[in-house]
């Protein structure tokens, strides 16, 4: 199958007006050693055999359509309204370019200039960029955006333990080369309060996430106060989950100054881990350190509104060595996806997936602490996911629900935190019904460990 | 015409969809100091009709390869076959949590492995990480590679990556998140790597040199087996910036030529969508020496299968490897659309392709080069580079981007690449018909004579687009970012 359209009348006639007698002769300044190698790949199929060939792989895998799923810890089975990919694949959004000719490009411009908006909405905060590569990506920018705000002069990272162990590493891996501290969660068990004991006049950034990686709310109170107090005055970055921002207070209210996230749960399917969404929201006064495009109002000639890519000059294509971030590409198509789900559900759609979240896992969570054996961590609020202690080892529980029930189970803890070993993470959203939940109390209370 | 802002649709208690009752008994609710001011959420209360007409209106204000040419020199945007969406969109793709115990995730596993063998094959590479979320996200990754293979090697004096002047600006700018500097290469007067400088910058200070190959004039680096030579001799690695790979597909295989790593673009060469800006995926290939080096995890056979039973699949972690690049295991509904359009078509297939899109920008070329003047006379690849004005006309490259819109075409690349005054940096690509580009030849000729004749008309352009040229000086001085009122905690 291909997709060229030309005849061989058309390849003939445009051989001759190059001046050329066949295609080889367009590659002689190819090496002779290296030219026209025989590639083994498998032969080409038609789109009929293709689409066979993907769905029995499709098939042999086990989603979260055809099991109750159970698992979170940074991605999540939410509802998405139809009208979200129906809108993505319109050709206009899923065929254009990045906007950078603004008189072509107003539709994608706009929903982006709207996605700020709600991304600021949603956060508590002044300004949102366009998006990142992912909730890590985005918090790792985070990162070098302290850094240069104090020009290079504070080389400590201050992160919580609570924070997402991938986020943890995706961090470590982006600074390796730029000589930064990164601390604060060597003891798996430091709380907010201890790390703020770490805070000192060489620390750029301090960084929790918020409900954290066991679903837990953070004491906001006072935090931003600590973060921010004199000698100290570093940024204060917050992690966390949008959809938690339907009913919590938003970070930029208690005092954040950069607010970022994974916007996976805006409407966007769970696609093996990617592609995502990261948000990155901030202060107005920190927007010339960003990195990543931002879409800005402007006007033409005739005084009508419309809207551009602004301050490029922080970007790579025109700052070059000296840019924010080498970020070119980003998620803009995911972001369309968020800001369609966000127009959908509005201010009252939010609210109510939110509670919705809220009220079932704290159903599930009150029905597994009454099995024997079972004892959910409740040292501090939670919203949508929380941290159960096991009888038996958290691997055989999940081989038992998958095996005999059809439950994808939740996350190994033991496997970042060696003081939660046996311990499971697990997420409730808006997607179980109490049938499912009952299901799961049912099928753990069958493994008691008598 | 000027589209509202979709909050203007709002009206109080409208909602897009409705949601089911709780089937649980409510909990007890959280302290208030926790909580957000229920009437705080500032967000559109809108019917779902809204939502649909406002969005479709905004669609219909965008060009896109869906409506024509879109000649964008280095993006490569060629035809998004609608396959590669629904593949990527079947429920056991989709719904698959990145998490899940990898036996029951044995078709992405497999997936996956097929990619990084097919991209390993296509590349001549010795090893392959999918996790890179983008092309500049790919170049980071190799620049730490290549830092880390060093630093393992007890050589801490390499500090410099060497790039020519007609690069992207993504590479200097990853050279610097690397905590490496930057040593630009001038380009001679065929747009080869200046090999003098070239073989003055090689010392044992020099981690490698990124290059682009064809590079961004769209010229195949004539002494490419001397240039890696150079780089090679004095210890340095050599990085493939592979965003002109469309170019190269069944031509050369860049680890033949002796390169150590190059990122893929899949949203390029192998037509998953471009989607306004993203999400794209930047997969990099590596030669022997930096297999171990490769971001965390890859996947890889972790026991054999037997008679007609397949393998297992799942993940490992390189031995010396520089860690995770992101979240999870990458684009992987990206993955699907690539290995979608590589299964379509074979290795002939996409030989082909590359043949074509190269026929295709030679003969584009052939058509307006007696109308532009072309700085570098050579058989191009899959691209080239003509400067946009004339001694004799006041009009910019830009003006004449613009008036391509008049004519239903996007405009190409301009000002880049920097080495080129007034640059239009055109890449047709394959999948476009003769008849597309005569039209747009025709077009390129028509407004080289208006600039000429009646430059008034290219500089007021564009005159049929949806609105015209945008103040973007004052866009940046004052700027508005966000439509809704500043939180008043925001103003302390």
């Amino acid at each position: 199958m291909s997709y060229l359209p030309h005849t061989d009348a058309d390849r003939a006639a445009m051989l001759a007006s190059v001046g050329v007698k066949g295609i080889e002769d367009l590659f002689a300044d190819v090496p002779a050693r290296v030219r026209f190698p025989k590639l083994d790949l498998p032969g080409p199929l038609s789109e009929l055999e293709v689409m066979q060939e993907l769905t029995e792989l499709a098939e042999s895998n086990a989603s979260a359509g055809q099991f109750a799923c159970f698992l979170g810890a940074g991605a999540y089975n939410h509802f998405s309204p139809s009208i979200v990919n129906h809108t993505i694949l319109r050709g206009e959004f899923l065929t254009g370019y990045t906007p950078y000719q603004p008189e072509v490009s107003q539709g994608t411009l706009q929903t982006i200039y709207e996605y700020q908006s709600m991304i600021c909405a949603l956060t508590g905060m002044e300004v949102s960029n366009a998006s990142h590569y992912d909730g890590a990506t985005s918090l790792a920018e985070a990162v070098i955006m302290a850094v240069s705000h104090f020009k290079d002069t504070r080389r400590k990272v201050v992160v919580s333990p609570a924070v997402h162990p991938q986020y943890r590493a995706v961090i470590r891996t982006y600074v390796q080369g730029m000589g930064l501290t990164v601390t604060g969660d060597e003891e798996p068990d430091t709380d907010i309060a201890d790390l703020t004991k770490m805070l000192d006049g060489d620390t750029a950034i301090f960084i929790v996430q918020s409900p954290n990686f066991f679903g837990q709310i953070e004491d906001p109170a006072g935090l931003a106060h600590t973060v921010h107090s004199a000698g100290n005055d570093a940024l204060l970055c917050v992690m966390c989950d949008p959809i938690s921002l339907g009913i919590l207070k938003p970070p930029g209210q208690y005092g954040a100054d950069i607010v970022v996230g994974e916007g996976q749960s805006l409407g966007i399917p769970l696609s093996y881990g990617g592609p995502y969404l990261g948000f990155f929201a901030t202060r107005k006064s920190l927007v010339r350190q960003m990195a990543g495009r931002l879409v800005g109002e402007a006007h033409d000639a005739q005084g009508r509104r419309g809207f551009v890519l602004t301050l490029a000059t922080r970007e790579q294509h025109i700052k070059r060595e000296r840019a924010t971030s080498n970020i070119c590409t980003n998620s803009g198509l995911v972001a369309i996806a968020a800001t369609v789900y966000l127009a959908t559900m509005g201010k009252n759609g939010m609210r109510k997936v939110a509670e919705l979240c809220y009220h079932k896992s704290h159903y599930a969570a009150q029905e597994i602490a009454k099995l024997a054996g079972y004892r959910v961590r409740t040292d501090k609020p939670f919203f949508k996911e929380f941290a159960v202690q096991c009888p038996i080892p958290v691997a055989e529980i999940n081989a038992h629900l998958f095996d005999e029930h059809g439950i994808i189970g939740g996350y190994d803890l033991g496997q970042d935190y060696a003081h939660l070993d046996g311990h499971m993470l697990l997420a409730v959203t808006e997607m179980n019904t109490r049938e499912e939940i009952d299901g799961l109390v049912a099928a753990l209370g069958e493994l008691s460990g008598d | 015409m000027t589209e509202p802002l979709i909050y203007d649709f709002t009206s109080p208690g409208r909602c897009g969809v409705t949601l089911p009752e709780p089937d649980v008994p409510l909990a007890e609710g959280l302290p208030s100091d926790l909580l957000r001011d229920a009437d705080a959420l500032d967000l559109p209360e809108v019917s779902q009709l809204d939502v649909v007409r406002h969005y479709l209106r905004l669609s219909q204000m965008n060009y896109a390869i869906d409506k024509g040419l879109y000649p964008l020199g280095s993006c490569t945007m060629k035809y998004n076959p609608r396959l590669n969406e629904d593949t990527a969109r079947l429920p056991g793709f989709a719904g698959s949590h990145p998490l899940q115990d990898p036996n029951t995730v044995q078709g992405n596993l497999a997936l996956m492995y097929e990619l990084q063998d097919w991209l390993k094959e296509i590349g001549g590479f010795a090893g392959v990480s999918l996790q890179p979320a983008a092309g500049a996200h790919g170049e980071f990754t190799g620049i730490l590679m290549m830092r880390a293979y060093h630093l393992d090697r007890g050589d801490t004096k390499r500090t410099k990556i060497l790039i020519p002047n007609s690069a992207h600006g993504t590479n200097p700018a990853s050279t610097t998140m690397s905590g490496l500097k930057v040593v630009e290469l001038p380009s001679d007067a065929r747009g080869n790597i200046d090999l003098e400088a070239l073989r003055q910058a090689c010392d044992d200070t020099v981690v490698g040199l990124m290059i682009t190959n064809p590079n961004t004039l769209g010229l195949f680096e004539e002494h490419i087996e001397q240039v890696v030579k150079l780089v090679h001799d004095c210890g340095g690695l050599v990085y493939g910036d592979g965003a002109n790979m469309n170019a190269m597909v069944g031509i050369a295989r860049p680890g033949d030529l002796g390169f150590d790593v190059m990122h893929y673009n899949l949203h390029k060469t192998f037509s998953t969508p471009h989607g306004g800006g993203g999400p794209g995926s930047g997969p990099v290939g590596v030669s022997a020496r930096l297999v171990d080096f490769l971001p965390d995890p890859v996947v890889d056979i972790v026991e054999e299968g037997r008679d007609d039973e397949p393998p297992l699949y799942g993940f490992v972690k390189p031995r010396k490897t520089i860690g995770r690049m992101k979240a999870f295991q990458g684009q992987f509904g990206m993955h699907v659309r690539a290995y979608t359009y590589m299964r379509v078509h074979g290795a002939s297939g996409l030989r082909a392709n590359s043949e074509m899109a190269v026929l295709n920008a030679n003969y584009l070329l052939s058509k307006i080069r007696h109308a532009y003047h072309l700085p570098y006379d050579r058989v191009c690849k899959h691209e080239f580079v003509v400067e946009g004005h004339w001694a004799d006309s006041t009009v910019h490259a830009l003006d004449i981007s613009k008036r391509l819109m008049d004519y239903n075409f996007h405009p190409p690349t301009n000002y880049f690449p920097l080495i080129v005054k007034e640059a239009l940096m055109i890449e047709p690509t394959e999948t476009e018909s003769k008849e597309t580009l005569d039209a747009f030849a025709d077009a390129l000729l028509q407004i080289a004579d208006e600039a000429h004749r009646d430059p008034e008309v290219l500089k007021s352009a564009p005159h049929s687009a949806p609105i015209s040229r945008l103040d973007e000086v004052s866009a940046a001085r004052q700027l508005v970012l966000c439509c809704r009122p500043i939180p008043e905690w925001a103003e302390s």
